[in-house]
């Protein structure tokens, strides 16, 4: 008896081995199958032919440093200076960085002996260390230059367009204009533009200085600077995060405030009828499964652009989400607590008030204040959608492609609002109702 | 103190009743002046909302219907259509969740090693629990569009950059969920192992890991509902998948709307779908841990 009793238990436990084992080294493998699936399902071969390297390049150096053009039109000879070649970062007349030197000829510094200058008649010529000088000459719309035939690989050069690229910066000539890009480290004009008085200036100097502009006193002119500030827009930049915010916390609120009473009615405990429950779990369930991607394009056809089209959708998505998360707090809630509040002869409504939701509120409270961090995130992705917030100034400064220490500001800007907003959470749920633990 | 004892008992009575009338009294008015700050932060930011938006909530309420209806009406009318177009957009449908699948698997991957390594008890370097929890609260703390933007931008479109960008968050919302199941584990297991002179991944493998697999694949299953609607989502600004296409049927605009119809059919399908699927074997996981 005791032989096939052990015999039949050795069996059963080595069955059990055996299975504990081909799940062992089992889900393992297939996990492996699947990943050589998707290696070839979304071609990682091809990919390293399609990225772009030279984007990464760009992206990573003008992401901390700005570069400074020095433009000579070379129709009109005019030379113009500006912060990232735009309109906004360009020099006042007369005045010109400090590394440019020269009335006739424009001397323009890049450093390290990098010398390029602009001569009369549309000649340029440009002295790098340990090559040629090089000689050139816009003409209609091509340039000739000096140049030999066979080239290093930081010369591209045609009759059309010349390009240098050095370590110190950067020149392109062509027929119509010839321009130098300087880069520095650093976001620069981030506080104050070329054209406001308080450029340059040390921060002592503003708070505790002379007044600086007369019409102005120094701090409230130099705060209105900084915020009007065309080059970062902080204004904008600040509206956007409010934006954002505000999609997150009216739709989040408004959620929770309508779905507390179809939670009600599709709570077994609460709502008798069959149907009414169903049609309201089945409503909940409609809603969650459109999901915020098509309720964002269907409420963008409605409202337009904006951040109420992207409040509403995270409300009407996040109803079905609250709506099932509530009806299922609400058939746990301890049966005990409503009986007493009944017996003390408590008409429903006031059952529900004091019977139960002193119950619920804890767990309400924990998943709103979830969502509202979770959804501080949505609202970033779906003001990229339908154009609100600081989601749409961040696909735009991408889009645009070119300033990309923006974008880093954004990145920055939108990550520390996620964590303030974790935070911030965090801290209203300890003091509404208390640690976790 | 003393004063009231002696004032006999009836006016003790009216003492504390009357301190709870006050206590009650302020309680209401604070709860009061907070359902007030309340509903004032709500109306003046769904004024703000509504004052920043292209068209007015009022105009705009009745025109939520048109453009489901003009969608449907014209999608019943070439209803016939409908199967070959759900069937041409099912590669998408497939694209998309791979998307979510794949990234859930690293993310989770990702987010296992970083929970232990941020969790007290079971950190292998005790000093970087720190860094670690940092870490994963940036991770935690990027949206995904911002890791997928920047890298569209540098390896083209395609699911890669949609993928690499959930994996990311992925990691980061998992490695806290992990985090809070692992800080309640038994460490009598962990120690005996450790007695026997494990490394410290096999007593992360044969000690932890028993005991959190059923949250563990609890949490992930519901992080792969959550990211089969990012990878959608993601989609849309250009990475790929149903979202991709989605925003293509719908710039062509009327006369395309058969498309766009179809695809809200698949992607509504598989959301529902999905959810059923895992919130089933969610309830069946947790259920069996309290047996």
């Amino acid at each position: 008896m005791t032989t096939i009793d052990l015999d039949a238990t050795k069996f059963e436990a080595e069955k059990l081995f055996q299975r504990k084992r081909l799940i062992g080294f089992g889900i393992p493998s297939v996990i492996a199958v699947y990943f050589v699936y998707i290696f070839f399902a979304f071609d990682l071969p091809g990919l390293a032919g399609r990225a772009n390297m030279e984007n990464a390049v760009t992206l990573a150096s003008d992401s901390w440093s700005h570069k400074v053009h020095v433009t000579r039109d070379n129709r009109s000879g005019e030379i113009t200076y500006a912060v990232e070649g735009e309109r906004k970062g360009r020099y006042p007349d007369g005045q010109r960085p400090d590394w440019v030197t020269g009335d006739d000829a424009i001397i323009i510094d890049l450093g390290r002996e990098h010398i390029v200058r602009y001569l009369p008649d549309n000649r340029t010529e440009i002295e790098i260390p340990g090559f040629q000088l090089i000689e050139a000459q816009a003409e209609g719309r091509t340039v000739t230059t000096n140049l030999p035939d066979d080239l290093p690989d930081w010369i591209s050069a045609s009759d059309r367009r010349v390009g240098i690229t050095t370590p110190e910066g950067r020149i392109t000539l062509t027929g119509a204009r010839t321009e130098v890009f300087n880069y520095f480290p650093g976001w620069e004009l981030f506080w104050f533009t070329l054209d406001s008085p308080y450029y340059g200036q040390s921060l002592a100097k503003v708070l505790f200085g002379d007044q600086i502009d007369p019409a102005r006193g120094n701090i409230s002119g130099a705060v209105s600077d900084w915020w009007n500030n065309a080059m970062w827009r902080h204004k904008d930049v600040a509206w956007a995060i409010g934006e954002t915010i505000l999609m997150a916390f009216l739709g989040t609120m408004g959620a929770a405030i309508i779905a507390l009473p179809l939670g009600f009615l599709a709570a077994k405990r609460f709502s008798p009828f069959m149907l009414v429950r169903a049609a309201t779990r089945r409503l909940f369930d409609f809603v969650r499964g459109v999901d915020a991607l098509i309720w964002t394009v269907v409420l963008a056809r409605a409202f337009g652009p904006g951040p109420l089209t992207g409040a509403l959708a995270i409300l009407i998505t996040d109803t079905g989400t609250f709506g099932k998360i509530f009806s299922e707090a609400l058939e746990n809630v301890d049966q005990k607590q409503i009986e007493g509040v009944a017996s003390t002869g408590a008409k429903p409504l006031q059952r529900y008030r004091f019977g139960v939701i002193p119950q619920i509120v804890p767990v309400l409270l924990a998943q709103i204040l979830y969502f509202l961090e979770s959804n501080t995130r949505s609202a970033t992705i779906i003001g990229a959608i339908t154009g609100g917030g600081i989601g749409l100034m961040l696909t735009q400064a991408i889009q645009t492609q070119k300033d990309w220490e923006e974008v880093a500001y954004y990145i920055v800007l939108i990550i520390a609002m996620v964590m303030f907003m974790d935070w911030f959470s965090g801290w209203l749920r300890g003091k509404l109702i208390g640690r976790k633990d | 103190m003393a004063d009231i004892s002696l004032s006999g008992a009836p006016h003790h009575v009216d003492g504390i009743q009357a301190s709870y009338m006050a206590q009650v009294q302020r309680r209401r008015l604070y709860g009061g002046l907070t359902l007030l700050i309340f509903v004032v932060l709500m109306v003046s930011g769904f004024n703000v909302a509504d004052d920043r938006n292209a068209g007015g909530f009022w105009d705009g309420l009745h025109q939520i219907g048109d453009y489901p209806a003009d969608v449907l009406s014209e999608a019943w009318e070439k209803r016939a259509d409908l199967p070959a177009l759900i069937v041409k957009y099912f590669p998408a449908l497939v694209e998309t969740i791979n998307i979510a699948a794949v990234s859930t698997l690293i993310g989770a991957i990702g987010g296992l090693f970083l929970s232990l390594l941020g969790t007290r008890g079971l950190a292998k370097w005790p000093r970087m629990i720190p860094l670690f929890r940092r870490i994963s609260d940036i991770m935690r703390a990027v949206p995904e569009i911002v890791i997928a933007l920047v890298l569209i931008f540098v390896l083209g479109g395609g699911p890669v950059p949609a993928m690499i960008a959930i994996a990311i968050h992925t990691a980061g919302a998992l490695a806290k969920m992990f985090s809070e199941v692992s800080e309640n584990t038994d460490l009598k297991a962990v120690e005996g192992l450790a007695s026997t002179g494990a490394t410290w991944s096999q007593r992360m493998l044969l000690g932890v890991l028993p005991q959190v697999a059923p949250n563990y694949v609890s949490y992930t299953l519901l992080r792969f509902e959550i990211n089969i609607r990012a990878s959608a989502i993601l989609g849309f600004v250009g990475a790929g998948g149903l979202g991709y296409e989605l925003r293509n049927s719908m710039a062509w605009g009327p006369g395309r709307f058969d498309e766009a119809a179809a695809i809200f059919i698949l992607l509504f399908g598989t959301i529902v779908f999905f959810d059923q699927v895992s919130s089933r074997y969610r309830n069946r996981l947790t259920e069996g841990q309290g047996q």
